[in-house]
């Protein structure tokens, strides 16, 4: 990312952005004191976002759901217009950014086919008239066969949201967190509900931590209400696309629909997700297809439940259906794929067997010398949001500032960019100190919280007076710094001991 | 989340999506303790025996009234409560500590924080009395927690995760 880049990305912010947060943050204010309480000013708040929504498909049906929730009848199917509207804006705002940002660097991105083959739909999972679309024609991972629990839980998940709203956040108690429990664990043994399991259970995690909320000083309203919201749309009928996860490292499915691409795969970087009960490792490279197609920009992502005392470069031991992967991020190596699947959202679901650990290959190298040609995927519509923008950028002759309290800018010209140093995940060896003294920086720019900020996933930087690179996925087969390694080694293997106890309590 | 920053900062906080809101815990030998949290309005956990590797004791205490109460899993009662809290009790009063801070164990109970840094301070400050209570609720959110382990990787994308950023190496 040049000087001029940057400039650009930061000048260029899309004009209506205040315009379509406030709407959503008057949504969100209702959230917090809950639908079963509208003020005058509450409902104001959703008069205007039902103003806001005229003129679009969603148009009607948010004046009628807001019509209604204001009488003080509140049902299912309005609190989901509204969910819907409110995912719209976060989606356009979505939109607008990513835009801009491939304005300002100049990066082609394949647009969204609805209709072409190959690309993800989303079919209703429980609708028993769709049958699943015949290999070839969409994305359905797995067989997709809906459990015949899965729409009494997706039912339950609704109606436990539905009491969230009515009660507001600051009225969430110690019993509507319990009852989330059973939901919680019923749909964890449901592969297809993995992703609305996960997010459940990491709000849930926050609500319990925050009790009582009634007397909590702030709170953290966009988030919440990011979460609730996600966790509706996911919990409609047809909300999640039908998938059933592959488990690694071999299937007897296979990945329906899915494109499948041999080539050569160039790391960038790993960007590391967590909460108390899961953890995902989400690759960045570049795809060098067999052939004389262009280079693609692209991501893998390897997950696994944990428990929060698994914490720091423990969770890499969690992975253990990857091996090829963890090695290529520990070795800094290329990829060499055969017939992996890739979604149309850029997306490659991961078959470790279908990968071999190539030649050396530098991430920054990689970068330098690829990245700007690219082409970068497109977003599903349903997972447009700002939270997901993480676009693979280098930095390189910057100067960097340390404010008080730690936090780092980086200047370049005329132009500064935030560091995300609370973004830097302790399961690698990246720290502020490192990023203060680097030269250079591969990372993610993301957008949160009213501007961009960078998250680091490798530093060029001199200790020592030597130059040393360091990447986010060093870690991956074990940590190589000794004192982390000793610190590991004082504290025992934490997935060892819980393995032992459930192998001998569990199946009693 | 602390309470130093700014108005203008709170604002800024209160428009983030990806933030981390549970707080940290620390990493601790789990050898003995397997399990602790805080949860239900207790400090609850399971502690391995010493002697029988089959065995383990589900100790909890109360938060404000401090009742204790130690026994195996199926209810048996812990010989070591003798009118004040057993071993089981004290490490896992120590081990809590170690995962969560002296700090939040403390205003958990509710045990005044001031001087408290070790599970001993806090067993000293306890004013509860022995008290029975089923060690099933317990026992069974601890097999629950083991389930975890058990569920199978995925190779999936979860986009939901990028709300849950990994974070810890800036101190």
């Amino acid at each position: 990312m040049l000087e001029t880049h940057l400039a650009d990305l930061l000048d260029g912010a899309p004009p209506a952005i205040g315009d379509a947060l406030d709407l959503v943050n008057g949504f969100d204010d209702v959230l917090v004191h809950g639908f079963a309480r509208l003020t005058e000013e509450h409902a104001g708040a959703l008069a205007a976002l039902a103003d806001g929504m005229a003129g679009t498909p969603l148009g009607e049906r948010v004046a009628e759901a807001v019509g209604k929730v204001a009488a003080g009848s509140i049902g299912d199917e309005h609190l989901a217009v509204l969910a819907g509207a409110r995912t719209a804006l976060m989606g356009a705002l979505h939109d607008a950014l990513l835009a801009g940002f491939d304005t300002a660097l100049g990066r082609t991105r394949q647009s969204w086919g609805f209709d072409r083959p190959g690309s993800a739909r989303l079919v209703p999972r429980n609708d028993p008239d769709q049958s699943p679309a015949p290999a070839g024609t969409g994305v359905e991972v797995g067989v997709g066969a809906a459990g015949p629990g899965v729409a009494n839980l997706l039912a339950g998940c609704r109606s436990w949201l539905h009491e969230l709203a009515i009660a507001g956040w600051r009225g969430v108690d110690h019993d509507i967190i319990a009852a989330s429990s059973q939901l919680v664990e019923a749909m964890l043994a449901e592969p297809g509900l993995r992703r609305l399991a996960v997010l459940l259970d990491g709000l849930v995690a926050e609500l319990r931590a925050s009790s009582p909320i009634a007397t909590m000083e702030h709170l953290p309203v966009r988030r919440w209400a990011d979460l609730w919201t996600r966790a509706l749309l996911l919990s409609q009928p047809g909300g999640l696309p039908v998938s059933t996860p592959v488990p690694v490292p071999k299937s007897t499915v296979d990945v329906r629909g899915a494109e499948t691409l041999s080539g050569r795969l160039l790391i960038l970087g790993v960007d590391v997700h967590e909460h108390g009960t899961a953890v995902q490792a989400q690759v960045h490279g570049i795809l060098e297809p067999s052939g004389d197609q262009a280079p693609r920009l692209v991501r893998t992502s390897v997950g696994a439940a944990k428990v929060d005392t698994i914490v720091g470069p423990s969770v890499w031991r969690l992975l253990r259906g990857c091996p090829v992967l963890l090695g290529a991020l520990a070795e800094h190596r290329a990829l060499d794929l055969t017939d992996m699947p890739l979604l149309s959202s850029g997306d490659l679901v991961w078959r470790d067997d279908r990968a071999s650990v190539g030649e050396p290959s530098d991430p920054f190298a990689t970068a330098r010398v690829l990245l700007a040609a690219a082409l970068a995927p497109p977003v599903p519509p349903l997972d447009r949001h700002p939270v997901r923008i993480a676009e693979p950028v280098l930095l390189e002759g910057y100067a960097v500032t340390v404010h008080d309290g730690g936090s780092l800018t980086l200047g370049l010209g005329g132009h500064t960019v935030s560091v995300a140093v609370d973004r830097m995940p302790d399961c690698g060896p990246l720290t502020q100190e490192l990023v203060a003294a680097s030269s250079a920086c591969l990372g993610l720019m993301r957008w949160d919280g009213g501007g961009w900020a960078l998250s680091p996933l490798a530093v060029r930087a001199t200790v020592k007076r030597k130059t040393v690179d360091t990447h986010s996925g060093d870690w991956a087969l074990g940590p190589t710094d000794t004192k982390v390694v000793k610190a590991g080694a004082k504290h025992g293997d934490a997935v060892a001991v819980l393995r032992e106890r459930a192998g001998r309590l569990l199946r009693r | 989340m602390d309470g130093t920053t700014g108005r203008a900062d709170r604002a800024a906080w209160q428009q983030r999506s990806a933030l981390r809101v549970v707080p940290a815990i620390q990493p601790r030998k789990l050898a003995k303790v397997p399990f602790v949290e805080l949860a239900d309005g207790r400090l609850q956990g399971v502690v391995s025996s010493g002697s029988d590797i089959e065995r383990v004791y589900v100790s909890s205490i109360s938060a404000g009234e401090h009742a204790y109460h130690c026994s195996t899993n199926n209810n048996r009662p812990c010989g070591g409560l003798r009118g004040s809290p057993c071993n089981h009790l004290h490490a896992l009063a120590d081990e809590a500590v170690l995962q969560y801070g002296a700090d939040r164990v403390a205003r958990y109970l509710r045990v005044d924080a001031d001087g408290v840094t070790t599970g001993a301070d806090l067993i000293g400050r306890l004013h509860g009395r022995h008290e029975a209570t089923p060690a099933a609720v317990v026992f069974s959110r601890f097999l629950r927690h083991l389930a975890y382990l058990e569920l199978p990787e995925t190779t999936e994308p979860i986009p939901e995760l990028h709300w849950f950023p990994a974070t810890g190496a800036f101190r």
